[in-house]
Parts: C-alpha cells; sequence; structure tokens
C-alpha cells in the first residue's frame, strides 16, 4: 500500500471522528489531538478503525508514534511494508 | 390497554414534538424497543416504549407539539391481544385503514413519511429506520430513492449516496442536534442551578499510577475494540463508592432530598462544535468494567451522531464529568438538577509524591466534588472522594 493511499485512510479515519476539520489544512507534524481536538476516547477509535481497514496491529505502547499525521503514516507505511516484503 | 405517553426528559422539560413514528399500528412492542423520536431542546431524542405488547392505535402524527404525558398511543397487553379486537391484527386482517386511524390529530409539520402506507399493500416501500430519519431531516423524498438493502429495502447508505450526489461533497454534520436549542437547554439548567443549588466543593488527589499499570498490562494484550481507559476505572470507582455514600445519589425535589435506589452515572460528552449532553449509563455500580467500556463508547459516539435515547437522559442519578488527558488539573462542577452531586475528574499529570518515605513521581488525578449542601455535608464529601481514591488503588477489584 503506497503512502498516498494510507494518507487517504488515515485522514478518512480522522475526519470520521472531527468531521469539520479540513484534513488538508492540518500541519502533518502536529499533535493530532491537538490539532483535530479529539480525546483519548476518540484516540482510540481512531487506532481501533485502522486497526479494522488495515488490519494492522497498533499496541499502546506505539501510540505516541501516531500522533502525528507524519508519524501515523510512517509508522503504518512501515508496518504494511514489513508485511509485504516476507 | 395502556397508553404509550409523551415521556419527561428531564424536569425543564414541558412539552415534545413528535418528529417520527418507527411503529404503526400492529406492530409487535416490547419493553425497551425504540418507538418513536421526539425532538426536544437537547435535540432529537429516540423515545423507548416501556410496555410489551400490541400497538393498538396511534394518537398523535408528526409534527404534533404535545406536553408530557399526553398519550401517543395505546398498547394492548399480549393477553388483549388474544383476546382479539379487528383493531389489534391490523396488517393481517387489513381491517381498518390503518391511514384513518394512524394519523387523526396530525396538525402542523411536514408532510407525513411514507409510513403511512397501508402494510401488505401493493409497492409497499421498506425503510430502514435510520434511512427514514435521515432521509426526513434532509428533506429527501424516499419514493426517489433505490434501495439496495435486503429485499431491496432503502438504507441509511442509499440516502447517503443520494446526498452525495445532491451536493458539493462538505463536511458532515451530525443530525438530530440542535446546537441552538442545546445551549439554551445548558442556560437554563445551569441557570437553575447556580439560583436553586447551595454548591460546595471539595478537591482530592488521586494516585492512579497503579491504575495506569493494571490498564498497560490489560489491554497490552487485546485487540483495540477491547481496550479500557482510564475514565472507565474512573466511572466504576464514583459508582461504587456512591453505593456507600447514597447522600450524592438522587434526586432534590420538592424541598426534600430522594435518595435513589439505583446507580445512573451520567456521562458529560462534548459536543463537537460547542455544546455538551451528559447521557446517563444505567446501573454503572453492576456494570463488568468491559461492560461499562463498551457501553462509553456507544455513548459517546451516539452522542455525538445526535441519537440519545430518552431513558439516558431522563434518570441519572450523579454525573461525572471530564476534560479529558488534555484539560486541566481540576474542574469543578455544577450540578445538573434535580440530582446533587457532580464529581469532577482533571487530567492525569506526574508528580513528585512521597512513597513510603520515599519522592517518587507518580500519576496524579485531582477528582473533585460539586454537591449540593442541602442533601449532603462536607464531612461525607470528603469520605465520598476519599473512597473513590481507594477503589482506584485497587483497579482489579473495579
Amino acid at each position: 500500500m503506497s503512502s498516498v493511499e494510507i494518507h487517504s485512510v488515515v485522514c478518512e479515519e480522522l475526519n470520521n471522528i472531527a468531521p469539520e476539520v479540513d484534513m488538508q489544512s492540518v500541519n502533518p507534524s502536529a499533535d493530532l489531538r491537538e490539532a483535530l481536538d479529539i480525546d483519548s476516547m476518540d484516540f482510540l477509535n481512531f487506532i481501533t478503525a485502522i486497526h479494522r481497514r488495515l488490519g494492522v496491529d497498533i499496541p499502546e505502547l506505539d501510540y505516541p508514534k501516531l500522533i502525528t499525521l507524519d508519524g501515523a503514516i510512517t509508522y503504518l507505511q512501515k508496518k504494511l511494508g514489513g508485511g509485504n516484503k516476507g | 390497554m395502556t397508553a404509550f405517553r409523551m415521556p419527561s426528559l428531564g424536569a425543564d422539560m414541558e412539552t415534545g414534538t413528535l418528529v417520527e413514528w418507527l411503529v404503526k399500528p400492529g406492530d409487535r412492542v416490547k419493553h425497551g424497543d425504540i418507538v418513536a423520536v421526539v425532538e426536544t431542546q437537547k435535540g432529537a431524542i429516540e423515545i423507548e416504549i416501556f410496555q410489551t405488547g400490541l400497538i393498538e392505535q396511534i394518537l398523535v402524527g408528526t409534527g404534533a407539539k404535545v406536553p408530557v404525558g399526553t398519550s401517543l398511543a395505546n398498547v394492548l397487553s399480549d393477553e388483549e391481544a388474544k383476546a382479539g379486537t379487528a383493531a389489534a391484527v391490523v396488517p393481517e386482517a387489513g381491517a381498518p385503514p390503518f391511514a384513518a386511524i394512524a394519523v387523526p390529530r396530525r396538525s402542523v409539520g411536514p408532510p407525513p413519511p411514507p409510513i403511512v402506507v397501508p402494510p401488505g399493500a401493493e409497492g409497499r416501500m421498506r425503510v430502514s429506520p435510520a434511512a427514514r430519519r435521515f432521509a426526513q431531516r434532509l428533506g429527501i423524498d424516499l419514493a426517489a430513492i433505490t434501495g439496495t438493502g435486503p429485499a431491496s429495502a432503502i438504507i441509511r447508505a442509499d440516502v447517503e449516496r443520494i446526498q452525495a450526489e445532491a451536493m458539493p461533497p462538505k463536511p458532515k454534520a451530525a443530525i438530530g442536534l440542535n446546537l441552538d436549542a442545546m445551549r439554551e437547554a445548558i442556560a437554563a439548567a445551569m441557570a437553575r442551578s447556580k439560583r436553586e443549588i447551595p454548591h460546595y466543593y471539595l478537591q482530592h488527589d488521586v494516585d492512579v499510577t497503579l491504575c495506569e499499570e493494571w490498564l498497560a498490562r490489560t489491554n497490552a494484550a487485546r485487540p483495540p475494540d477491547s481496550r479500557l481507559l482510564l475514565g472507565a476505572l474512573v466511572i466504576k470507582g464514583v459508582a461504587l463508592a456512591t453505593r456507600r455514600f447514597p447522600a450524592f445519589n438522587g434526586f432534590y425535589r420538592e424541598g426534600k432530598f430522594e435518595p435513589a435506589a439505583v446507580i445512573h452515572v451520567g456521562v458529560a460528552i462534548a459536543i463537537r462544535g460547542g455544546g455538551l449532553a451528559a447521557p446517563a449509563i444505567h446501573n454503572v455500580d453492576r456494570l463488568s468494567l468491559d461492560d461499562l467500556m463498551v457501553r462509553m463508547r456507544d455513548l459517546v459516539q451516539r452522542t455525538r451522531a445526535g441519537r440519545i435515547r430518552g431513558s439516558e437522559i431522563a434518570d441519572t442519578t450523579i454525573t461525572v464529568s471530564s476534560l479529558g488527558e488534555r484539560g486541566v488539573e481540576s474542574l469543578y462542577g455544577v450540578i445538573y438538577p434535580p440530582q446533587v452531586a457532580i464529581v469532577g475528574v482533571g487530567k492525569a499529570t506526574s508528580r513528585p509524591r512521597v512513597v513510603d518515605g520515599h519522592v517518587a513521581v507518580r500519576s496524579i488525578v485531582t477528582v473533585t466534588l460539586s454537591a449540593d449542601h442541602r442533601a449532603s455535608d462536607g464531612h461525607a464529601g470528603a469520605l465520598f472522594l476519599a473512597n473513590i481514591g481507594k477503589l482506584l488503588q485497587e483497579p482489579e477489584k473495579l
């Protein structure tokens, strides 16, 4: 899965939680919790949705790596890429 | 025969507007079924029925605004239905014309949705309740939609498709939420609270390090959809403490405090774009943490989508408010009348604490209590808060 596709899935799921936010205007290195005004429940719903759609297991310990848009895409790409190589 | 009445969804509600019927004469209903949608100041609320039996007759049509207590429909018990009047088995017998008895008092409001097409008639449109509600709110004609659901039923996705075709893409707004009306309702309730309720305030710092460690261990083995949050532990702790301190659970009405026999915890939920609702989770003290977490997730999602049920806003016995982990260290809530207490939960922060004679970095949450001085005193309040703190030292027992 390309980073463009991952980007679109991530933005779509974040938009399901914060429908009024224009994801294009979100700074890719900003803390998503601040930028989107989401709480721990929202973040858990986001992780749940990503897990469901991409099949990526995201342990709690890795949450900090997904706190920015860039970070989330890099993390997911690594996880998905690693799986495909094998 | 019993009457299904416009419920009171809060002390300040006098009337409600019937927006939609989800049942028709002849339908079987059971305790807890959602049978109608009512528009109130708090938004569109799904109304449950607490009788089991057969809808005999619908007395109030869509669009009608009626006082609390008005009979909305007649319900036959199973025995009465068996004893059998023709009206009780309308769809099969096709006896009295359904449309004629369906809306005898329809006054103002939108034209009736296709719900009044006689059941069993040729070309009856099959529409899921969610799709019908969605279409009605958007003003979309259901007749123009081709259904893709089971037996060609129109489902919500079909309505969404038509909507997407009809208008340029824009951010999805929650249906059933009227933020202006919600603001008015908050203003009225909070002004009344500050006018009538002599609040007193206490705060207590609770070490939640053990909770966080327990959560980390528990969640490590779980997929995301069954992970727990600290908030669930705190709400359970509050409910268990409430059992021991009944002076914080109940209602102050007509000059006296009425303790509640059950513990229905209202969870304050922020609505995006402004606004707040505090629907209740029932019998929290008797729920497992897993069940409580499932209810919390469901409630937050439905509240933000504007789909709260009547029973969830009518009978809250105590409220918990948390501004989340990005919020402030402490908050003091304003009691929602006629309740007598609200527990405020600040964000967890790392703070130095003395543990066994040594300074250690611990995760601390400041828990506050705003309580009605007519119903309780500070001494009991202090014990109540301390008990919440104590319960949170043994998360595995919650």
